[in-house]
């Protein structure tokens, strides 16, 4: 379990995040949901300490990650994976290695079962086969496929995606939820997605939390946003026309 | 921040890999660069040696003398390093400054990994490790090369040019040598990683960083060899 105590962070003089609290449960797919812009990038890397936050708290299983020092922080990631919106790839190492690497940097295994371990990561992400291919030879969504084998690789206790199925074709993106969802409940960790597809919200979010204005706007599980009279919301989730068709055809059935 | 640099590496058997090949990479890259520099140099050392000794009490082996005292005291170590600043200290910025503005950096530290030793300590090692090696082959080639000017132009003489070169001959030369370009390669590329990890925006300022990195490193070692010189040789 994750909890996020009145946390505040700015850069310069201008104010990102305000006040948020927030507690995201083991075993649960927990989504950050909100407008481009509005500080769920920043909010996920205050979290793992990319960014200090200028108030508040972080636990992690009630520990405060905010007071650790650099050692302990370092012990702690250990557990963590996370995906990057902009995936982070390691340009200079192929796919394999990209993958490898956590295990080569702190697992007691031989190259034979770290192998094991990236191909059957390579295979939950559909990317069987592509071992040798270099960042630069991917496109953007294999990119990402590959990030979320490497996030998965040390088999972590907390698991932030920032954004896993942007960029991917709807096939492939709910190949990647289902992923997310099966690794959530089979491993019992804590996952953290950020997500702008309504889809896979509504698909794979148990909890879920809406950023607006740097604030915790709204927070939730899926039926209640499907019902939720809060304006901000209404106005992100039906944003299209086509999700106001189907909101409109559910009224007229009830 | 040096601290952290400085802070057991997480495995040895990568650290060695790594540093391996940050020798390739910033001193084995470098000995064709370096090559034809120092033959140049000490070709052009020698001649304006010879042209500007018309003095009847100068012995002509003094061309092979100031040859080899100004490449060991100087030339090899200084003006050699100074080049290496521009390329390796630019190559060093953007591969840091590109992997901090693409988030690698913060991907490095989310595994728990400590970025700044993982990625700073092989190449400062390498380089401690591999600058002497250039020098004392940048000295080497640097004497070849005012040789062949001799030669060729038939200013002096292949024994008195020898003679002059082995004459007044002190080690400490080129203990000094080697530590100035140690001293040099460090400042190199801690000011050049420095500048490369603190990048701030995108691929713009990852350009800005390298060329910082280049003007930074190479003032550091200008004033890094005064206050040497006034060390070792006074
Ligand atoms: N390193 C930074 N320095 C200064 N401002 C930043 C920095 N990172 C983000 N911001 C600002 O913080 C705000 C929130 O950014 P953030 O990346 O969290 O948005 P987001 O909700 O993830 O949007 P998106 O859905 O488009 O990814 C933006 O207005 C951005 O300008
Ligand atoms: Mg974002």
């Amino acid at each position: 379990m994750i909890e996020i105590k009145n946390l505040d962070k700015s850069f310069g003089d201008r104010q990102i995040l305000f006040d948020i609290n927030a507690t995201f449960e083991t075993g649960k797919v927990n989504m950050i949901i909100g407008q481009s812009g509005q500080g769920k990038s920043v909010l996920t890397k205050c979290i793992v300490g990319l960014h200090e936050p200028d108030n508040g708290a972080v636990l992690f299983d009630g520990n405060n990650f905010t007071e650790m020092d650099r050692v302990e922080r370092k012990d702690l990631r250990k557990d963590i994976g996370m995906l990057f919106q902009a995936s982070a790839l390691f340009d200079s190492m192929n796919v394999e290695q990209n993958i490898m690497f956590p295990l080569t940097m702190f697992a007691k295994h031989s190259k034979k079962e770290m192998l094991n371990r990236v191909n059957f990561c390579l295979e939950r992400v559909n990317l069987e086969g592509k071992n040798n291919l270099l960042p630069a030879e991917l496109s953007g969504g294999m990119k990402k496929r590959v990030a979320i084998a490497r996030a998965i690789a040390m088999n972590p206790k907390y698991l932030f995606c920032d954004e896993p199925n942007s960029g991917l074709d709807p096939q492939t993106a709910i190949v990647i939820d289902n992923l997310i969802r099966e690794i959530t409940y089979e491993s019992n960790i804590t996952t953290v997605v950020i997500s702008h597809d309504m889809n896979s919200v509504i698909e794979i979010g148990d909890n879920i939390m809406f950023i607006h204005e740097g604030k915790d706007w709204w927070q939730g599980d899926k039926n209640s946003i499907i019902h939720t009279d809060n304006q901000e919301i209404i106005d992100f989730v039906y944003a299209s026309d086509f999700m106001k068709e189907i909101k409109d055809s559910m009224k007229n059935n009830h | 921040m040096l601290w952290i640099v400085f802070s057991k590496p997480e495995k040895a058997r990568i650290f060695r890999i790594r540093m391996f090949d940050e020798i390739q990479n910033i001193g084995i890259n470098s000995i064709p660069i370096v090559g034809l520099l120092s033959m140049f140099m000490g070709g052009v050392i020698a001649l304006q040696t010879a042209s500007n000794m018309d003095s009847p009490f100068l012995p002509e082996y003094t061309i092979g003398f100031i040859t080899r005292s100004s490449t060991i005291l100087e030339f090899s170590p200084t003006i050699i390093s100074l080049i290496l600043a521009g390329k390796i200290g630019s190559n060093i910025a953007s591969e840091i400054g590109t992997m901090r503005v693409t988030e690698q950096i913060d991907a490095l530290e989310i595994m728990g990994v400590n970025s700044l030793s993982f990625l700073v300590l092989p190449k400062i090692m390498g380089a401690v490790v591999f600058f002497p090696v250039l020098i004392i082959f940048s000295i080497g080639l640097s004497l070849i090369g005012g040789w062949l000017s001799l030669i060729m132009s038939g200013l002096a003489s292949t024994e008195t040019y020898v003679l002059g070169i082995r004459s007044f001959f002190e080690i400490g030369n080129i203990v000094y040598a080697l530590v100035k370009c140690v001293v040099f390669a460090f400042a190199i590329v801690s000011v050049s990683s420095f500048y490369g990890y603190y990048t701030k925006g995108g691929a713009l300022d990852v350009g800005k960083s390298s060329t910082q990195a280049i003007v930074t490193s190479s003032i550091v070692i200008l004033i890094c060899n005064f206050f040497l010189t006034q060390m070792l040789l006074l």
